[in-house]
């Protein structure tokens, strides 16, 4: 089970295909609001049932794949659902489906302006997205990466006052730079290896590299894609990206966009560079010092906002970097934790963002201190707020509880502590930052909430729903999607099958 | 008939039509356009035919009057001179579609001479593209130097005066590059390039040759406009109409371009200017520097065809580079970069010569959101020229800057690889401002002037002659860079001098 087949096959392609087919459809149908809207439903269910479709060949190891036209000689745009691409894709498109509805909800909720120009570029970014998880090499992903990049940013400045454009402005400082890093990472890679095609266990095997080569490698790569996983000191964007609708946040700056960034350090840390080497070279460290910091901090600095969005903007800092300490472990079981924590904390991640823009919605607030009360008025947002919490503190039975799991066994495995007493503190933060927010909304009573009811079902539903989800995904880390299984086979190909 | 002469086709017909416009438009001013788009129309048609041919059958030589060289003269269709054919006469086609409406409007230009002096600079053009002996090459420089000095000088009140500093500057590069044939022929009694060719490497250590390349690559770097001998470009191009900045931009610096490659590599040899004279390093060196000045000076333009003409000056220098560096991918980065330099900029020069038509000005601090309401097409060209230029995939400038990045990892230069990126955010500055401006609403009431004109949202598109050209550049863009490998391995690959 552990030998790769490979089959063409158009679906990956037309999993990408699906939203930009849909965003001039968008476009032409601005007129009427619920033909527009239409569009963004069905594409958004097609291309989750596109994903879900790869699934089951996915978990047996059968991958299929596409060239679509060769963009540099010798490189072709190729795309490949191997497992880790489904898993991802599968993330991000199926919580898509969630942030239509919510955003219909949402934009209609505040009669937000350009909102063609808004399910436009959300429709783009998906597309981009499931690029970026299907791209085969990394020329491809380079290009889904650079595309996704400039697709957000309208989706940034998105309020068009003075706060989000210098938002926008330095999102685009830090990604165009990462970019530009990027691009220098695959074209020294193809100049060493002269292939740049993903390949479970790294495509430098048989290849002598020089340990300063190595290693300013690793950086250009770590510069890449480690300001989208917001690695501290690359994470100051996305605080002030914030600024953007809820929706985008929750969406773009907890699940696609970020963890693009941190797919991407998984892809060069397993796919790239490959355990063996990274763990010769000690290039691992490198990520578990950095993502040890940024775990810490970023927590602590969540503590003192009181902007709800910009609190969890820090708490997603904090939350990606665990995905970067589990492919620092380098053990089988950490690699597990943090490929599952991409999907957990993403399910977590967007309930909260949920909860945050029903209550901006409802009763206009952003502040922390202003929720006194407020579970009264909304005890469904404010009960599936408490989910999330619960799970992203990694208290059972909340989902964040599994990966964390498996990221502190990684830490075991690879005899690192001070990783584990990282995870544990951070876990006792997390309950410092989140805990007051439920206790405010629930235990205190608060003004003006008089005759307030809760948000609209637009709104309501999906965060239920992916409250509930989180609570599933806890239980049984399978339900529906196999995201368990197709972690692990994941980890079976890259350390060649390993059992854990 | 015309097959076997195809070769020579080109200049012969955009030369007798030049001469004849001024007779046959005589009582009527309109039939001076359909002339022009007759003889560009043919050149364009013969240019593919032509590179067809060469592809079919490799490299042409065509001997006028059957006079064998040394003695006759003689053009050269080999790879590299007729894709620069085909993109010159394909540009000139489209801007000179796109002239139909401006140039009458633009007031002072009388249609009929102006016309004529287009032909004839397009006449200069493909004859220095063609030119097989160095001689020619000279003549047909100084016709085309001259048809540009005067449609430069016909724009705005300023342009005269940029005009006469052009001819100055343009003159002493001109006589450069003579005296420097002057000391090749004393030395090697031979003008015919091949014929140098085979001379020279018997001759190398002569002071005179030594002389003479460094004579004709002053010449040709003024021409080229590499930093410092940019001096003339930014007010020659600024003040220009609008038809003649299109035209001269995209293509105009690239004849000096394609002049210095055909000089250095097929005249005097790779390795000779590469390891002897390292003539090549300090090209890369200028280039390098010229790439960032202009961009910052870009920056620091409020004038957006000001801004566009120091683009150029930045945009040449990765030309130049490429040539610099002296190797297969630096060479195929530097002709795609030809290409795909002209395509943008005669794109965003085209669009600023629009928004001129409309606004009365391009100021970039002066436009506002008004204008992408009333231009939304133009303004998505816009869009994508600006992408192009940033660097973002999957448009051609990504490509040409993957080549060149390439290139520079090759010769392991890695100061020319972070001028390279660093440009790329530099142009992702200058070019999000004006993205700004156009597509987001104004913050402050600076602009009282706009504020007060009254809110017209109606679609104002300019006129269809104005618009497809603009279309069909931007989707080339995109096109092109998906299908980039064609040309890089069609033809690009083939052009590849020996030795390098």
């Amino acid at each position: 089970m552990n030998i790769q087949s490979f089959y063409t096959s158009f679906v990956p392609l037309y999993a990408v295909l699906v939203s930009l087919i849909a965003a001039p459809l968008i476009i032409l149908s601005s007129k009427k609001r619920n033909l527009r809207e239409f569009w963004t439903i069905a594409a958004s269910l097609i291309k989750f049932g596109l994903v879900v479709s790869l699934v089951p060949n996915a978990l047996l190891n059968k991958i299929a794949e596409l060239s679509i036209v060769e963009i540099s000689p010798g490189i072709e745009l190729a795309l490949k659902a191997d497992p880790f691409g489904v898993f991802f894709a599968l993330v991000a498109s199926g919580l898509w489906i969630f942030t239509s509805f919510y955003s219909i909800g949402y934009v209609r909720g505040l009669k937000d302006h350009k909102q063609t120009r808004y399910f436009f570029y959300f429709a783009i970014c998906l597309s981009s997205t499931i690029g970026v998880a299907f791209a085969a090499n990394l020329l491809t992903f380079v290009v889904f990466y650079e595309i996704l990049t400039i697709a957000t940013y309208p989706l940034v400045i998105h309020k068009e006052d003075e706060k989000s454009i210098k938002a926008g402005r330095k999102y685009l400082a830090y990604t165009l730079t990462a970019g530009s890093l990027l691009i220098a990472a695959t074209a020294v890679t193809y100049q060493i290896t002269n292939n740049l095609d993903f390949k479970a266990g790294g495509i430098f095997e048989n290849i002598v590299l020089s340990p300063n080569m190595a290693w300013i490698l690793f950086l250009l790569f770590l510069g890449g894609v480690g300001v989208k996983a917001s690695i501290m000191p690359l994470h100051s964007w996305l605080p002030t990206a914030m600024a953007a609708p809820t929706p985008v946040s929750a969406l773009l700056h907890a699940v696609a966009v970020v963890k693009s960034g941190v797919f991407g350090v998984v892809r060069v840390v397993c796919f790239v560079f490959g355990p063996k080497l990274m763990y010769e070279l000690g290039l691992n460290n490198i990520l578990i010092v950095f993502a040890g910091f940024t775990i810490i901090v970023a927590s602590l600095m969540a503590l003192k906002q009181d902007n709800l969005k910009r609190r969890l903007a820090y708490s997603t800092i904090s939350h990606l970097s665990y995905i970067v300490l589990g492919a620092g472990l380098l053990s089988s079981a950490a690699i597990l934790g943090a490929i599952m924590h991409i999907a957990f904390h993403a399910v977590m991640k967007i309930t909260l963002f949920f909860c945050a823009g029903a209550i901006y919605v409802n009763l206009h607030k952003e502040n922390i201190s202003e929720l006194n009360g407020v579970g009264k008025v909304m005890p469904w947002t404010m009960g599936a707020f408490a989910v999330g919490s619960i799970g992203l503190t990694g208290i059972p039975p909340v989902n964040g509880f599994v990966s964390k799991w498996y990221i502190g066994l990684g830490a075991l495995q690879a005899n690192n502590l001070i990783a584990l007493i990282i995870l544990i503190i951070s876990g006792l933060l997390n309950a410092a930052y989140f805990f007051p927010i439920v206790h405010r909304a629930f235990f205190r009573t608060g003004e003006g909430l008089e005759g307030k009811k809760e948000a609209s079902p637009f709104v309501v539903v999906p965060l239920v729903i992916t409250a509930i989800l989180a609570v599933l995904l806890g239980i049984c880390p399978d339900f529906l999607f196999d995201f368990y299984h197709l972690a692990l086979r994941v980890v079976t190909n890259v350390f060649g099958g390993i059992s854990l | 008939m015309i097959s076997s002469n195809s070769a020579a086709l080109t200049p012969l017909i955009l030369l007798f039509m030049a001469v004849s416009i001024p007779i046959v438009a005589l009582k009527k001013k309109q039939i001076a356009f359909f002339m022009v788009m007759i003889a560009t129309s043919i050149s364009v048609i013969i240019s593919f035919y032509n590179i067809f041919r060469v592809l079919k059958v490799g490299t042409i030589h065509y001997h006028f009057g059957g006079w064998i060289p040394p003695i006759g003269i003689e053009y050269v269709l080999d790879p590299l001179s007729s894709f620069m054919c085909l993109v010159i006469n394909v540009i000139a086609l489209l801007v000179l579609i796109h002239s139909k409406k401006i140039v009458e409007m633009e007031s002072k230009i009388k249609s009929v001479p102006y016309y004529a002096l287009v032909l004839l600079m397009l006449c200069g053009f493909n004859g220095i593209i063609l030119a097989g002996d160095l001689f020619n090459l000279y003549v047909f420089l100084e016709i085309c130097s001259l048809s540009m000095y005067g449609l430069i000088s016909v724009g705005e009140k300023q342009a005269p005066v940029a005009a006469f500093r052009y001819l100055i500057i343009g003159a002493v590069g001109s006589s450069f590059y003579l005296l420097g044939v002057g000391f090749l022929y004393i030395t090697t009694g031979s003008l015919n390039m091949v014929d140098v060719r085979s001379i020279i490497p018997h001759l190398y250590n002569e002071p005179t040759i030594i002389v003479a390349i460094s004579l004709m690559v002053i010449g040709f770097g003024i021409k080229m406009a590499v930093f410092p001998f940019h001096g003339w470009l930014p007010d020659a191009y600024t003040y220009a109409p609008t038809t003649s900045s299109a035209l001269i931009a995209p293509t105009g610096t690239k004849i000096g371009a394609y002049a210095m490659l055909r000089i250095l590599f097929f005249v005097f040899g790779v390795n000779y200017v590469s390891k002897t004279l390292h003539i090549t390093d300090i090209l890369a060196w200028l280039s390098a520097i010229g790439i960032i000045y202009g961009s910052i000076m870009a920056i620091s333009q409020k004038e957006m065809k000001r801004m566009l003409a120091y683009s150029s000056v930045s945009q040449i220098g990765y030309i130049g580079l490429g040539i610099g560096l002296c190797n297969p991918m630096g060479l195929i980065g530097a002709v795609l970069h030809v290409m795909n330099h002209a395509i943008m900029k005669a794109c965003l020069f085209l669009v600023a010569g629009n928004y001129r038509v409309k606004l009365g000005h391009s100021n970039i601090f002066k436009l506002s959101d008004n204008i992408r309401k009333k231009k939304p097409w133009t303004t998505a060209a816009f869009t994508v020229g600006a992408l192009s230029m940033v660097g973002i995939p999957p448009t051609v400038g990504f490509f040409s800057k993957w080549y060149l990045v390439l290139g520079t990892i090759k010769n392991s230069s890695w100061v020319f690889l972070a001028v390279l990126l660093i440009s790329s955010l530099l142009n992702a500055i200058y070019f999000f401002r004006v993205l700004e401006k156009v597509y987001l609403k104004p913050i402050r009431s600076t602009n009282l002037e706009e504020l007060n004109m009254p809110e017209n949202n109606k679609k104002d598109e300019v006129s269809s002659s104005a618009l497809i050209p603009v279309l069909i550049l931007a989707i080339a863009l995109i096109v092109l860079g998906l299908l980039n490998t064609i040309i890089v391995k069609g033809i690009i690959e083939k052009m590849i001098p020996a030795g390098m």
